[in-house]
């Protein structure tokens, strides 16, 4: 573990490198580096300036305005939001999950399924293929979809047909392909007519041929270099998601679960509406983002990861044949209970997204998606709490709202808030490895890149250009001169500054 | 489902005059007959959008633009790879490209309508000069729309 690096015991004496923005990873983010005389790496740190603002914004918003608003927090899990949103509204409707009508349950997970495959094709294909195709340190024009459509054509296009069908999915349910509406208090606004299913039903097939074939060229990826990717960033934690009560994968609703890195259960099948029972969120002075951690371990010992790797860590089985096939043998290849590789996080998921394929093909055979009976009533509360897995990991919206439906206080824990500590220690054992005592160079520092991106291309819930952010490098010494400077444009050319 | 007109308006809402070519969109949804017609709105043009090319027989992209010196301008695309591929903000002749490169075929006559555009502020209102903007455009595409070949689209080309 290298915690110790979080913080240095003599900063004044260190050199300091800035790796902002870093690229490819939507939002902001910043790792700086300090440095000591002989560029070993003291101190390491990944920055990530995420706008907590929007929960004030929707403070003295309408409830009813929620599943709408709240899509705007994200980019690229627009639909995790509004569902996540909707769950907690129904409370506020007094609807609980099981007193949902089955045709809005099932509508839901049908939208969610095509949010996962859309964002996780996305994740893999568009933003992380070129780093496990072309090698972390290659050159900056290699790393692209579009270097990818030209070396690998036939994948390129692959990726980009699921991940435009699960935006057709999105759109078939919710009416648009991002920011649609759909999830409405206790319910859903409308039904699967017989042509929009047929039309989703036409390309199924191919879909979950593609996302089987997907796991299989990860798996193959992986084993070509074993230690190298076992080892790349990897740290031993805890995990927590949801579960069915069967112990089964669930995307959609669930109980909490959390194991640790042996295997054992921490917690199992809690109530996530208490969910401020289990977890606390600790603030530190160097950063906006919180560090949550599961109470009964405390501070030190509670942080955990969530997202793929965790699910797929955490579940006892998957109920779709050909994704649960693909867990068994992503299980075996570790030799403990749990997988700890953080590139693991790309094969656990590409087994989901062919699970969500799988799913997406039993709901359209399902007549409940073409049922009326939409919208469950009952009576007033005050108090609600939504959680949902999201493609990079589970999502809290808890509202508490006045005797005028208006919200008067909102708390949302994001995925990428989870995975914060993890990440970090992540960024430190990259720094740690591979960067101490080597000349800086963009390739190297893309390697810190390729660890967060593992976890998460979305650190702000903001839409930014991938790829056309310049990259800085800068190298100071600690009274803050700059000694050094890489800046990396647009167009992949690199310039020495200083 | 697929219809043979697809109009793409894309640009932000909530970013002043980026709105031009979503409320291009709404101005069309609501006054022009969309049997033949497919309207689309986004953010920002995506590799994905390639795809929505497939099976038409004419493409209009809308778009605002700061760089128009006319109220508008309406010009045929042609594919070409540029240096937008790196972002997930594209151009639409790089879309074309992407449509090149996937398909492995010529892209469908697709046509840019860049509307002027002054102000992209973060929350910002349209302006007012935009607004007018939008008017006159919304009423040549409306004249584009009622005859929809491919003869008539190049000789309306500014």
């Amino acid at each position: 573990m290298y915690s110790h690096l979080e913080t240095a015991k003599n900063p004044e004496n260190l050199k300091r490198v800035v790796v902002d923005p870093v690229s490819r990873v939507e939002g902001h983010g910043k790792v700086t580096l300090l440095l000591d005389a002989d560029n070993k790496i003291q101190q390491a740190r990944l920055h990530i300036v995420e706008f907590r603002g929007f929960e004030r914004f929707i403070q003295g918003r309408p409830y009813w305005e929620l599943p709408v608003l709240v899509q705007r927090l994200c980019g690229i899990c627009p639909v995790s939001h509004h569902l996540a949103a909707a769950k907690a509204i129904d409370q506020l409707v007094g609807v609980d999950p099981e007193n949902l009508p089955i045709s809005a349950d099932k509508l839901r997970r049908l939208l969610h399924f095509g949010q996962v495959l859309q964002s996780h094709a996305l994740h893999f294909f568009h933003l992380s293929s070129p780093d496990l195709l072309f090698g972390f340190e290659s050159d900056i024009s290699q790393r692209s979809i579009m270097a990818v459509l030209a070396a690998y054509p036939d994948l390129a296009v692959q990726g980009v047909k699921l991940r435009k069908y699960g935006q057709e999915v999105i759109r078939m349910v919710s009416g648009k392909r991002i920011h649609g509406t759909g999830a409405i208090p206790g319910g859903m606004n409308k039904s699967l007519s017989k042509a929009e299913r047929d039309y989703l039903l036409e390309d199924i097939d191919q879909m979950i041929a593609w996302a089987a074939a997907s796991v299989a060229l990860i798996k193959t990826v992986h084993e070509s270099n074993l230690p190298y990717f076992d080892d790349f960033a990897t740290i031993p934690t805890n995990y927590m998601g949801l579960t069915q009560p069967d112990g089964a994968l669930e995307l959609y609703h669930g109980g909490l679960r959390a194991k640790n890195a042996q295997g054992q259960t921490i917690m199992d099948h809690v109530d996530y509406c208490h969910y401020n029972d289990y977890i606390h969120e600790e603030v530190r002075s160097w950063t906006y983002m919180k560090f949550p951690y599961l109470l009964s371990l405390g501070q030190e010992e509670g942080w955990y990861r969530v997202g793929p790797l965790a699910r797929i860590n955490n579940c006892d089985f998957i109920k779709t044949p050909q994704a649960e096939a693909a867990r068994i043998t992503f299980k075996a290849h570790s030799p403990g209970a749990m997988v700890h590789s953080t590139l693991a996080f790309h094969w656990a998921r590409l087994i989901e997204l062919l699970h969500c394929a799988e799913a997406i093909k039993e709901l359209l055979h399902d007549p409940d998606i073409m049922g009326l009976d939409l919208v469950a009533k009952g009576e007033k509360r005050y108090e609600g709490v939504g959680v949902i897995e999201a493609p990079r990991g589970t999502l809290f919206h808890h509202y508490q709202v006045d005797e005028n439906d208006i919200v008067t206080k909102a708390n949302l824990i994001v995925s990428t808030t989870s995975n914060n500590r993890a990440m970090n220690e992540s960024v430190r054992q990259v720094a740690a490895e591979y960067l101490s005592g080597r000349e800086l160079t963009e390739p190297l520092l893309n390697n810190l890149e390729v660890a967060i991106r593992a976890y998460d291309p979305c650190l702000s819930c903001a839409t930014h250009a991938m790829g056309k952010m310049p990259l800085q490098l800068e190298l100071m010494d600690a009274n803050g001169q700059l000694i050094d400077k890489l800046v990396k444009h647009s167009n992949g050319q690199i310039e020495r500054l200083a | 489902m697929i219809k043979p007109i697809l109009v793409f308006g894309y640009g932000n809402l909530s970013r002043g005059d980026d709105a031009l070519g979503p409320l291009l969109i709404n101005h069309i949804e609501s006054h022009c007959d969309l049997t033949e017609i497919e309207i689309l709105t986004d953010f920002q043009l995506q590799i994905e959008h390639a795809l929505d090319l497939e099976h038409r027989s004419l493409v209009l992209f809308v778009d605002a633009s700061v760089a128009c010196i006319n109220t508008f301008d309406f010009s045929q695309l042609s594919a070409a790879r540029d240096k937008s591929y790196t972002t997930h903000a594209m151009s639409p002749a790089a879309v074309l490209a992407v449509y090149v490169s996937i398909k492995k075929q010529t892209p469908p006559p697709c046509f840019l309508m860049s509307i002027k555009a002054e102000s992209m502020e973060l929350g910002a209102d349209l302006g007012k000069s935009a607004e007018n903007n939008l008017q006159q455009a919304c009423l040549f595409v409306k004249q584009l729309l009622q005859e929809p070949t491919l003869n008539h689209w190049l000789q309306q080309t500014t």
